[in-house]
């Protein structure tokens, strides 16, 4: 859906549909903190980004030009080949046979443990992504201004 | 959960993105379908963290294993979000020059 309707506004709210079954999946998961932040900072930040983009350049009409028909057959083909090929490795992978991924037990993704583990041991990769952000700011706006 | 499920829910995630890449010519919409593919990517890794836990807690229970997975799927949101927002910002400068979301105009960076 988020790549075959022709609105990009449909396409935005279908991708906003697939962030919130995501998010349904790391609660079923029991991974709380990261369920939260997932559609604090996607579905609820960068969703309305895009939304104010395509509002701020009036693409509600499609304008966009027509490709090749024989071009998106070409890309969906590979697009389908890809996923065949991988599926069946996974298939016949023996090494994950029988593994589960335990749902509703544990306490790992509870807000405490990962805070613990962050401030203990991932304080300098926290800070750099700090300035990470800040630099990220400031080069939006640098190009973003009007010149 | 056997993990094969959630790994081909990825795969198939990923896939869609790869294609929207691939077939759509549209700038925003190529980004949207990259953020899915971060997300199919997020959703694995906090799949397998769980995986871990669950056979690392048989032996200890008090174990932590497997935090180190999910603060990684939230560094990879940070970045996220900071790419997003650079990104945004150059498709609207793109816009204001070209007065299109074309992506074939960008052939003419080569020259």
């Amino acid at each position: 859906m988020v790549l075959l309707s022709k609105n990009p506004v449909h396409s935005v709210l279908w991708l906003v549909a697939v962030f919130f079954a995501i998010s349904g999946h790391y609660i079923l998961l029991n991974a709380q903190f990261l369920a939260i932040v997932n559609l604090i900072v996607y579905a609820g930040a960068i969703m309305v980004l895009f939304l104010f983009v395509i509002m701020l350049m009036n693409l509600n009409k499609d304008m966009e030009p027509q490709k090749n028909v024989w071009m998106k057959l070409a890309g969906a083909i590979s697009g389908g080949c890809l996923l065949m090929i991988l599926v069946s490795l996974v298939r016949q992978a023996t090494e994950i046979g029988g593994k589960v991924a335990e749902m509703k037990t544990g306490n790992i993704g509870l807000i405490g443990n990962l805070g613990k583990v962050l401030f203990n041991e991932y304080v300098v990769p926290f800070e750099i992504s700090s300035v990470l952000f800040l630099s990220a700011m400031v080069g939006a706006i640098v190009i973003g201004k009007k010149d | 959960m056997p993990i094969q499920y959630y790994i081909i829910l990825s795969l198939a995630l990923f896939c869609i993105g790869i294609v929207g890449v691939l077939v759509r010519r549209n700038v925003i919409i190529v980004f949207m379908c990259v953020e899915l593919m971060l997300n199919a990517v997020n959703l694995l890794l906090v799949a397998f963290s769980k995986m871990h836990h669950g056979l690392a807690v048989v032996n200890d229970k008090a174990t932590t294993v497997g935090t180190d997975a999910q603060l990684f799927v939230f560094f990879i949101m940070v970045v996220a979000a900071a790419e997003v927002s650079v990104g945004l910002a150059i498709i609207v400068m793109m816009y204001r020059n070209t007065h299109s979301v074309d992506v074939n105009f960008l052939n003419r960076l080569k020259n």
